[in-house]
């Protein structure tokens, strides 16, 4: 394991929208099997910072290396780079027009180049592992929220990606429906699937984390083990915001 | 009443010119066909050439669909017929209305494809580049069938007023059926021969309302 390059490493992140600063120099390693927490308030630029990770957004400065090859610099072939790092985001982004199946198969299809066979065999075993087999035929307006999500989670797993990227993967989630995500992420973090997770669920982080990082103002302000993060924040910044989430 | 029927519904008029106005019909079914196709088609390639974003190429599409929308389409065929030969292009009126109905048509339905291609989530674009699709595959697998879908309703109001302007086609001597109609009321001094236009039109423009209805139902999601 320790001669495996990280799976993720940003050097120096910026990135500006205009004259705003989201990320104003964020370094974040990430090694193989490892879940990696990003908390932070709104705006602290941890979105930014996870789509950054796969060029969603491209930095205005820094480096980013996925398994040792530098995805940032001219002439990568990002759609190659981007098989190998799945994404989960808020507002699941399913697309409305397809079956479940149909979400999953899609890239198994077009970029893995599969026939519509095995390419659905693929999407079937990773609707199963999701727990939504038996919703393969359903279009995602016949899917609750968490459903979605889980369809969502499944269309990134079926690429065999080397890290998942979860952007508030519950936010948008009624509070019942919220468990059935955790559970599927819980279950591949159980699998040794590498992670990058947003999130405000404190708990799942106290769980399920390898590693805690706090953002604020477009930087890191701390990073450690959720015991030391949760038990004993060392920054004001992150006592201030661990007493306003835990407020409610 | 009986001077109403007889000036409408006269049979022995209707009788008399019904086999003209069907020749009138297939000439008018067939314009109306080639400008749909070709229209709609024409239209679909210019939007999905424009989300391509390539700055000299959008500007020549602007120019071309802005002046097509602008212009009288009466204008169009005339300047086309009686102004093409001029350059050494002589082309016959059907062409020409056919020519310069599908390139207005185009110009109407590039515009609402473009809005349905604007109009669908950035979201779904991300979700799709994100597992490695490129921008093209995420445009055609992903974006333009909920595009297509949600133009459906407009598209089918904009195709249905641009398709009747084939009566125009008479300022060009293309023998369509209103031109016929209006010639036949003419020589009976009668307007008998319009009403059955009338009905040519409806046989022709009902069906497409009805297929678009059910179009629309047969690929609603709900959302």
């Amino acid at each position: 394991m320790a001669d495996l390059p990280p799976v993720i490493e940003a050097h120096d992140i910026h990135k500006s929208f205009g004259d705003f600063a989201a990320l104003k120099g964020v370094n974040l390693t990430v090694a193989p099997q490892e879940l990696v927490f990003i908390i932070g308030p709104s705006g602290s630029g941890k979105s930014t910072l996870l789509r950054c990770c796969n060029l969603l957004e491209m930095p205005t400065r820094g480096v980013v290396w996925i398994t040792g090859e530098e995805i940032t610099k001219r002439g990568v072939d990002i759609n190659q780079v981007r098989q190998r790092i799945g994404m989960v985001f808020q507002s699941f982004n399913l697309y409305p027009h397809m079956t479940a199946l149909g979400n999953v198969a899609l890239a198994l299809r077009k970029v893995k180049k599969l026939d519509r066979a095995e390419a659905e065999e693929r999407a079937h075993a990773a609707l199963c592992r999701v727990g939504l087999d038996e919703k393969a035929a359903s279009y995602p307006t016949e899917l609750s929220g968490g459903q979605q999500q889980r369809v969502a989670i499944a269309r990134a797993i079926a690429m065999e990606p080397a890290v998942m990227l979860f952007d508030e993967p519950t936010s948008a989630l009624d509070p019942e429906l919220v468990g059935s995500v955790l559970a599927v992420m819980r279950e591949l973090r159980e699998s040794g699937m590498t992670m990058v997770v947003v999130s405000h669920e404190m708990r799942f982080a106290r769980d399920a984390a390898d590693r805690v990082v706090f953002m604020d103002e477009g930087l890191v302000v701390e990073e450690g083990t959720p015991e030391s993060m949760f038990g004993a924040p060392k920054s004001d910044r992150l006592k201030t915001f661990l007493t306003s989430v835990s407020g409610h | 009443m009986d001077r109403f029927l007889d000036q409408f519904f006269n049979v022995e008029v209707m009788v008399k010119y019904l086999p003209d106005i069907i020749d009138g019909f297939w000439v008018t079914l067939l314009l109306a066909a080639l400008v749909i196709v070709s229209g709609l088609a024409l239209g679909l390639v210019l939007a999905v050439i424009r989300a391509f974003q390539i700055r000299a190429v959008n500007i020549a599409i602007i120019v071309f669909i802005d002046l097509f929308r602008a212009l009288p389409p009466l204008v169009i065929i005339i300047v086309g017929f009686f102004g093409l030969p001029f350059a050494g292009i002589q082309l016959s009126g059907f062409f020409i209305s056919w020519l310069s109905l599908s390139f207005v048509l185009a110009a109407f339905a590039e515009e609402i494809f473009w809005a349905g291609i604007t109009s669908v989530n950035k979201g779904q674009w991300e979700a799709s580049r994100s597992t490695g699709l490129g921008f093209a595959e995420t445009l055609f697998e992903v974006v333009l069938p909920q595009a297509v879908r949600m133009t459906i309703p407009p598209l089918t109001n904009r195709t249905i007023a641009i398709t009747k302007n084939t009566a125009l086609a008479s300022v060009v001597a293309v023998p369509e059926m209103l031109t016929v109609a209006q010639t036949s009321l003419a020589y009976a001094a009668n307007t008998s021969p319009l009403t059955l236009a009338a009905i040519g039109y409806l046989i022709i423009f009902f069906p497409l309302t009805i297929l678009s209805r059910r179009i629309e139902t047969r690929f609603a999601w709900k959302r």
